[in-house]
This record gives C-alpha cells, sequence and structure tokens, in this order.
C-alpha cells in the first residue's frame, strides 16, 4: 500500500502531465526584477535570502524544492476544478427532500451581487469605524432583524454556525448560572449535539440528555437542577415543541431557557422570544447562504437585553461623532472580547461570519415581511402535501404533533437502502436515522421546502411506492 | 492625495436605514410560488405570530443600498490594506469563481458521501499539500476559523494528556506576552489557566522565565513564531526541546505562516500542532470578518484525537471517517469551511511547486522595504530584519506632539490608505504593525511610505490635523464611549 506522501506524488504527476519549470510571473505577485533590485539597494541587502538570515539554516528549505503539484494556469486551474466539481452529484441534478438543519431554499439573485462586491468581500473586521460604515450599518440591519423573526430584544453580529452558537450559548448559562451542567433535548439536531459534547468535555462541563425519541416531542419531567434547558424548535424530527411548557420547567428549575430556532418556520410560528426565551441561536443558512457541503455558514445568536455584557462575539452599536451630530455604528461592547480581555473574555470568538450575515441581511431584506411568510407558508403546504402521497405511497407518519416542513417517515424497510434506491431514481430523499438513533433504521426525515414542486412530490411517491412494493 | 473614497463620500448623502425606506406591499424577490393545495395555517401549525416587521423594499432599492454601503466601505479592492497580523493579501478573482460552481455549492452535507467524490479529493488535495508546506503529518480542516482552529489544537493535547492520566496534572498553559488575545482566551476556553511568558529585549522568548515557569503542571505552550513583533525566533528549536522535556506540548500560532511558506516549515521546527488561517496565508477573502477558515497542522502523536470526520485515503480513495474512538469528537457541524476549502485549493494549485516560496520571499521583502523608508520618522522596535510585518513605534510623537499612533492611523484614511494595526502587540508602546503582504507594487508600498512621512511632519506642524481625522469619510471619529452607555444595536419601530 502507498503511504499518503507517495500518493501525492502519484496524484500531482498525474496532473502534471509532461509540464516543464516555466519562468512565468505570479499575477499576485507583481515585482519586476527592476523592483527588486531597487528595493534590495533600499533595505541594504544584496539579496533576499540575506532577509531570512535570522532562520537557523538547518530549518529552510530550498524555493521549489517541496514536493507539490506544479502550478497551473488560469484556464487548466479552471478545468481541474470543473473536472473535480462534476465528479460530485448535485442538487441541480437530483431533486432534494433532505433537510436536516441544511436546506434546500430559493436564493435571490440579489444576494450573490451583494456579497461580491469587493468593497464587502476583501474588507476586514471594522477596527476603523470611519472607513467601515457600509459594513457595519449593514451589521446592524442584520442585527435588527435577526432580533426581530426571533422576538427577541438583540443580537449579535453572528457565530461560525448553528451549532457553534449552540456551544456557546450553553456555555454562557453555565457561566451565568455558576453551574457546570447543561441540559439538552435528543431531539435536538445530533450534529449540533456532538459540537456541544465537545465544547463541554474540554472546561469540565455535564451534559445531560433530556429525552424524547420515543414520543417526537421532548419530555421535560427528568430535568432537575441546570445551567439552562435547550431545545430546537421546529426540533431535528420537525415536531414543534411546547416552549410554553419548557418556560414554565425553566422558571421552575432556575435554568436559563436557550431555543435553537429555523428562522424561516419563525416567520409564521410564534416566536421563541414570545415564550420568555433567554437565549436564542440558529443556523443562518436557510437565508440566503449556499448549501456548499455545510460550510461557509452563518450562526445566529441573540438573547435577553439582561444578558448582553455575557454575549460572546461581535456586537455593532450606533453612536453618533465624537464632535459632531452625524450618526454612524461601531463595534461595541468590545470590554468582553479576546484581544482586550484576553484570559477573562466572554469568548475566544474575534470574527463574526461577515459575508454571511450580509448574505442573510440582503435575504430578509429581500423577501421582507411577505416574502418570508410566503416561503414559509409554501413550504407547510408542500410539506402536507408530501405527507399525504408519501403515506398514501406506503409510508407511515411516526409522530403525530404539529410540523412545519420536515417530519419522520416509518418505512417498512431500511431507510438507508430506500433513500440509495431512490437516489438512483433522482431523488435525494431525506436523511435515513438509525446513525443517530437507535431502533430508528427504517426512519426517514423528510423535508419538503418551497422549492419543490407538486410533480416532483407526485414523482417521489410514485417511486417510493415501486421501491417498497 | 489619493482618490479612494475620498470626494465621493463627502457628497454622498448619509445613508438611510433600511427600514426607514420601507413601503407596504413592496417586494425584493420573486418567489416561487406553490403549485400544491392550500391549507389552513393554523390548523397546521396552531397558534401564529401576529407580527413580522421586517422592510418590504423592491429590488432597485434594495441594490442601490446595498452598493452606496459598499461604497462607504474599505476593502483590500478599495487600497492598501496594510493591517498588521491579518495578512490582508489580494484575493484571486479565479478563486471565487472555482468556488461558485454548482458542483460545490449545491452540495448537501448530509448527501450519501459516495455522492462527493470530488469534494473530498479537494479537501484531501487542500490537506497533504498544507501537510507539505507546513511539515506537520496531518491536516484537518474543520475547524471554522483561526481561533476556533487554536481551541481545537489545546483540545488535541488535552485529549492526549488525559489518555496519558497527566489530565488533572498538566493544567497550566504558558502563553508569551506578545501573543493575539485568542491565546489566552482559547485556552481559558478550554479549561486551563493561563500564565503568561515574558519577551526579552532583543524582542525573542525570555528563556529564563520559560525555563522557571516549566514543570509538570504545564500542558503546552503556545508561541507565534515569527513573533507578533515580526520577528524569527532564533532559538526556536531550543525552546521546543525544553519544552518536551518537561513532557508539555509546544503550539503554533500559525497567523504569521505568510512568513514561511516555502521557506521554513514549522513542523520542523519541532511544533507538535498548529493552527493555520486560510484566510490570511492562502488567500480566502476576509468577507469583513469572516468567514475565517482554521486548518490545524498536528505529529502523528496527536493523530488519534483528530475531530471528526477525518478525511483520509483509504485503498485509493479519499473516505471520511467517522470511526475514530479516542476523537474529540466534532468541532463543526460538517466538514469545515468547505467552499474556502476550495478557493485554497485553487490558490494553491495556482503557485504549485515552482512559485510556492515567492509568496514569503516578497512578503518579506516588501515588509522590509517599508521597513527601511520610515525608519527616520517611525523606528522599529527592534534593530533587526524583519519578517512579513514590521513593528514601528510613534512613541516620541505622542511625548513631543500630543499626536498618538491612533491620530496618524485616523490621518492616513485621509490620504486613502487603510491604517495599520495599532497598539498591538500591547509591549511596544503607540505601536504600528505593518503587513504589507507581496501582493504590493513598489509604487504602492512609496506611495504608503510618503503619505506616512507627510503625515509625521504634520504631527510636528499642525497636530490638529491629525486629532481631527479623518475628515473625508462619511462620519468623523465615532463616540465609542457613548455607543457603550447608550446601547442601540438594533432598530425597532419606535427608535
Amino acid at each position: 500500500m502507498l503511504g499518503r506522501h507517495e500518493h501525492l506524488r502519484l496524484s500531482f504527476c498525474l496532473a502534471a502531465g509532461n509540464t516543464t519549470f516555466l519562468n512565468f510571473q505570479m499575477p499576485y505577485i507583481p515585482h519586476t526584477d527592476s523592483d527588486r533590485k531597487a528595493m534590495l539597494e533600499t533595505i541594504g541587502v544584496q539579496s533576499i535570502d540575506e532577509l531570512f538570515r535570522e532562520i537557523p539554516q538547518n530549518l529552510k528549505v530550498a524555493p521549489g524544492s517541496l514536493n507539490l503539484p506544479p502550478a497551473l494556469d488560469e484556464p487548466k486551474l479552471m478545468a481541474h476544478l470543473m473536472d473535480l466539481s462534476k465528479k460530485n452529484v448535485n442538487l441541480t441534478d437530483v431533486t432534494c427532500f433532505l433537510g436536516a438543519g441544511i436546506y434546500d431554499r430559493y436564493i435571490p439573485a440579489t444576494v450573490s451581487a451583494v456579497i461580491s462586491r469587493g468593497e464587502f468581500l476583501t474588507a476586514y473586521t471594522p477596527y476603523q469605524p470611519e472607513a467601515s460604515q457600509g459594513y457595519l450599518q449593514a451589521i446592524y440591519e442584520f442585527q435588527s432583524m435577526v432580533a426581530e423573526i426571533y422576538g427577541m430584544d438583540l443580537s449579535n453580529a453572528s457565530m461560525y454556525d448553528g451549532p457553534t452558537s449552540m456551544a456557546e450559548a450553553a456555555i454562557m448559562a453555565t457561566g451565568i448560572k455558576n453551574l457546570d451542567k447543561v441540559s439538552v433535548s435528543e431531539s435536538v439536531h445530533p450534529h449540533y449535539r456532538k459540537v456541544l459534547d465537545t465544547y463541554c468535555w474540554s472546561m469540565g462541563i455535564e451534559v445531560e440528555t433530556v429525552p424524547a425519541a420515543q414520543s417526537g416531542t421532548t419530555d421535560l419531567s427528568s430535568v432537575g437542577s441546570t445551567s439552562c434547558i435547550i431545545l430546537q424548535y421546529p426540533n431535528f424530527f420537525g415536531n414543534i415543541e411546547d416552549l410554553a411548557a419548557l418556560r414554565a420547567k425553566c422558571d421552575a428549575e432556575g435554568a436559563l431557557m436557550i431555543v435553537v430556532a429555523d428562522p424561516i418556520a419563525c416567520a409564521l410560528l410564534k416566536a421563541p422570544g414570545s415564550f420568555g426565551a433567554d437565549i436564542v441561536v440558529g443556523e443562518g443558512q436557510p437565508m440566503g447562504v449556499a448549501m456548499g457541503l455545510g460550510g461557509p455558514m452563518v450562526g445566529l445568536f441573540t438573547c435577553k437585553k439582561s444578558l448582553i455584557r455575557q454575549i460572546p462575539g461581535r456586537i455593532v452599536g450606533k453612536t453618533k461623532e465624537a464632535h459632531g451630530d452625524k450618526p454612524g455604528y461601531v463595534m461595541t461592547l468590545r470590554t468582553r472580547e479576546q484581544d482586550i480581555r484576553r484570559e477573562k473574555a466572554t469568548s475566544n470568538i474575534c470574527t463574526n461570519e461577515a459575508l454571511m450575515a450580509l448574505s442573510a441581511t440582503v435575504y430578509m431584506i429581500a423577501l421582507g415581511k411577505n416574502g418570508m411568510q410566503s416561503v414559509a407558508k409554501s413550504s407547510v403546504q408542500n410539506t402536507q402535501y408530501a405527507i399525504q402521497q408519501l403515506t398514501a405511497a406506503g409510508a407511515k407518519l411516526r409522530y403525530n404533533g404539529k410540523v412545519f416542513d420536515e417530519f419522520v417517515l416509518d418505512l417498512p424497510k431500511n431507510a438507508v437502502e430506500v433513500r440509495d434506491a431512490l437516489l438512483k431514481g433522482g431523488i435525494l430523499a431525506g436523511l435515513p436515522l438509525g446513525e443517530y438513533y437507535s431502533g430508528m433504521e427504517n426512519s426517514l426525515l423528510v423535508a419538503v421546502t418551497e422549492m419543490r414542486t407538486k410533480a416532483e412530490i407526485d414523482q417521489f411517491a410514485s417511486q417510493l411506492k415501486e421501491v417498497l412494493a | 492625495m489619493s482618490a479612494v473614497g475620498s470626494h465621493r463620500m463627502k457628497r454622498m448623502p448619509e445613508p438611510r436605514l433600511i427600514f426607514e425606506q420601507s413601503s407596504a406591499g413592496r417586494v425584493g424577490c420573486n418567489l416561487p410560488v406553490a403549485d400544491t393545495p392550500e391549507v389552513d395555517l393554523n390548523s397546521v401549525l396552531g397558534e401564529m405570530r401576529e407580527e413580522l416587521r421586517l422592510p418590504e423594499i423592491g429590488e432597485l432599492e434594495l441594490l442601490r443600498h446595498f452598493t452606496n454601503l459598499s461604497q462607504i466601505n474599505f476593502g483590500i479592492e478599495t487600497g492598501f490594506y496594510p493591517l498588521g497580523s491579518c495578512t490582508m493579501k489580494y484575493n484571486p478573482k479565479i478563486n471565487e469563481k472555482t468556488a461558485g460552481l454548482p458542483g460545490f455549492t449545491q452540495l448537501h452535507p448530509l448527501q450519501p458521501i459516495e455522492t462527493l467524490d470530488g469534494a473530498l479529493e479537494v479537501l484531501m488535495g487542500v490537506q497533504e499539500m498544507l501537510c507539505e508546506i507546513t511539515g506537520f503529518d496531518e491536516i484537518t480542516l474543520q475547524p471554522l476559523a483561526g481561533a476556533h482552529g487554536e481551541m481545537t489544537c489545546l483540545m488535541l493535547i488535552k485529549a492526549f494528556f488525559e489518555a496519558r492520566g497527566e489530565g488533572e496534572a498538566r493544567r497550566i498553559v504558558l502563553v508569551p506576552d506578545s501573543a493575539h488575545g485568542t491565546n489566552p482566551a482559547s485556552a481559558a476556553r478550554c479549561g486551563y489557566d493561563v500564565k503568561p511568558i515574558p519577551t526579552n529585549a532583543e524582542g525573542n522568548t525570555d528563556l529564563e522565565a520559560l525555563e522557571k515557569a516549566l514543570d509538570g503542571t504545564v500542558a503546552a505552550l503556545m508561541l507565534t513564531n515569527p513573533s507578533t513583533l515580526g520577528l524569527f525566533e532564533p532559538n526556536i528549536e531550543k525552546i521546543c526541546q525544553m519544552v518536551h522535556a518537561v513532557g508539555a506540548q509546544v503550539f503554533c500560532d500559525g497567523a504569521n505562516m505568510n512568513a514561511m511558506v516555502g521557506t521554513t516549515r514549522p513542523g520542523d521546527h519541532g511544533f507538535d500542532c498548529m493552527h493555520l488561517n486560510l484566510h490570511k496565508t492562502f488567500s480566502t477573502p476576509h468577507g469583513g470578518g469572516g468567514p475565517g477558515c482554521g486548518a490545524i497542522g498536528l505529529k502523528s502523536h496527536l493523530e488519534p484525537y483528530l475531530p471528526v470526520p477525518v478525511i483520509r485515503r483509504s485503498s485509493g480513495k479519499v473516505v471520511a471517517d467517522y470511526d475514530r474512538s479516542q476523537s474529540i469528537g466534532r468541532v463543526s457541524g460538517f466538514f469545515g469551511q468547505f467552499l474556502m476549502e476550495v478557493r485554497a485549493y485553487t490558490y494553491l494549485r495556482a503557485f504549485g511547486k515552482e512559485k510556492m516560496a515567492d509568496i514569503s520571499r516578497h512578503a518579506v521583502l516588501n515588509a522590509n522595504y517599508v521597513r527601511e523608508r520610515l525608519k527616520d520618522v517611525l523606528p522599529p522596535a527592534h534593530d533587526r530584519p524583519c519578517m512579513h510585518e514590521c513593528i514601528l513605534t510613534a512613541e516620541k510623537y505622542k511625548k513631543e506632539n500630543g499626536v498618538r499612533a491612533l491620530d496618524i492611523s485616523k490621518r492616513l484614511i485621509d490620504y486613502g490608505f487603510h491604517p495599520p494595526t495599532n497598539y498591538f502587540p500591547l509591549i511596544v508602546p503607540e505601536c504600528f504593525m505593518i503587513e504589507p503582504t507581496e501582493t504590493e507594487t513598489k509604487e504602492t508600498l512609496d506611495q504608503f511610505c510618503d503619505a506616512l512621512i507627510e503625515i509625521c511632519r504634520e504631527a510636528v506642524e499642525n497636530p490638529d490635523l491629525l486629532h481631527d481625522a479623518p475628515s473625508n469619510q462619511i462620519v468623523g471619529r465615532l463616540d465609542e464611549t457613548m455607543a457603550v452607555k447608550n446601547l442601540d444595536v438594533r432598530w425597532s419601530p419606535s427608535s
């Protein structure tokens, strides 16, 4: 068997063909020979190598000596990446009924037009607010709309992704309650819980899992003293959890109420904030961010005003000129952050997910109130139709509760086999749940967004009927 | 004076908030209409929300809003952006094109792994090239940003010691006083106590202090190399040996990898693990402060603890391995920042074997050139060749003219340049940290240096010009204290 480096050499040789070393000029490095000469003269050294004289000789590698593939010119580069991209089955090739936290939703053309503007794309964290008002205002608008959708007092400037946002919320709760224990429902996305486990392990925090898989919604009766209780809304199975009951339980146990919420569902559902949630987090991907194999995503993080000083991440605030009256925007409450507070910071996070937050901002504006509710309504309508058709085709709806755009089907066969069979016919049927929940080997999680048509759902149902026959 | 942002900003009207432009009934997107039978929402969903106060805006107004906002925002494509420690290099357009291919953007992270061969090859390709460039045995692309990568490295170290039964004993992480704030914050986030290590007068790690701090309670030293002073640590091998002698691990903060690409490999220096910022060194766009992209490299003794999934070769195929009993688990939702990895892959393949070293060589050339041209007005903090960035001090203007580094920076905005990093590292007074990167021309560097020389003259002759700067932006200096006192972090209908 070949070792990794042999493989490397092999695959790169194949890519190389007969290319010989060329003395070409890289377009990203503009120096000409005369530039280099003049610059070295000004510095007062003979060669670039001399500038590296503090690096011990035995630690240097000669330029060009690394075992790397040869450089590709731009057309070859494009062709190579095009080839690689075609080795995937992408969702323009199949009809997608797979969700589970990442959704195939329509992305308005305006989103890419805005985020590809170089002034946004190539900026960094707005440390110089006077030269960054564009981004700062956009993030202020983002914070305003995310807080509105979740029904919360305020939002931060965004987090890496949904799972890390939830883990940060849980850790924030342990700090506020001074109690190293968090409780999370089994009906919260398994990947979110895995990330939570990792974060909590490293900090010595106990994670209690609250049962839910049997009934499809969380049974809170077993929860005792804890810093927070975390539920998802709608939950991983698609069911809409009882947040009023969660609030009551949190009050009884003195715990913070944390909800992981789908922002699209919240366009119609009662907002988590209206139930008195303390922290609401979520994945912002459904709002204008490409699925992109799950990255980059954008974590949403909102909370009650009283908790603002414990919040992780950046926050943009409105202010005015020091010597004038014009309004402007700055990053605020900076003394919580790592570059000032170092080990006493509320988190080690030093970026938000600005570009994806900008995508979500454009999305929320492009759709506005009516569009967000229309997308949510279409999803509900398509979902109800799909439930009818798929159950008629021989599947059984596992749970009885209310659902938004996702539901669990129990099949008479192994769900992985059914999924694979349907994929051959161009239907990406959903997520088999056996890998995540024992005893659910025949269960399939199906999502139906506004993107699906009646004809596609009918096609899914008729193919399912054949596969199950 | 450069035209960048100057005239047009002054005459532009103040941008209104999008909420103030809303008009009931307008829409900004032609959405799909469901052709399935209508349902009664109340009976399906139960009680619904009463209102959703989002703006209602037409498509053209939306675009104008953001175009106007973009024009009051400074990016690399606007002008020179020498923000030290951030490696604001050009973000090649071809990367955007490859990362925009539907065969990459239209992938669901939970679709069957057998349908993702191309994506796995990209991930594996980035890992293999980064292994070769850094000299580490393994790379994982799971962390979502630089600080996330630091934290993941510390988690690996923690798991390593727990497996050896030393988890309880080793509870201290040593962090030099020149380190990025994320280092101590990441250590604290992994439950470690942080102990600072001083830097000596030459700008190197104080070996005596390090020796004293090292014992069996230490889990790791977090070292930035080249340091945040822009200096290569000449004792790096010795430092790694000293740390290893007490059984502890050495983490390399890779923020400054741009100084080393193709020239020297941190894995050869003795480090056990390191984080990389693909958004710095490997040109993925900073996006206004994210997405970051934080690969980590590690030696084989830390390999069993890698976060899942581990992307590796197996019988001629690239696979995603979840079956790893000693793994720390997941640190992020799916496969890391995949579309950023496509960009990094494109960038690495564009340079290839022949040109990779050109990155560090020209980054270091540019930084030394700026350092030399400015040394009379802004003296370097240390009398040594710098690596990819130079650290200069404006202390004399503060003492003699009442002008701070911040004032000089704000005046640079008037001249059309993004200011360098100020006040970091914390150990250099009135500090400028200038990182030009390799993608800037000599002409740009000359214009920038000329401007700084001129500003330093202004600092002596007309300090108020600097105190009042910038004067050509949409707003003047902002009241940050008021922003904290009267917290206003969202629009609401009554405000």
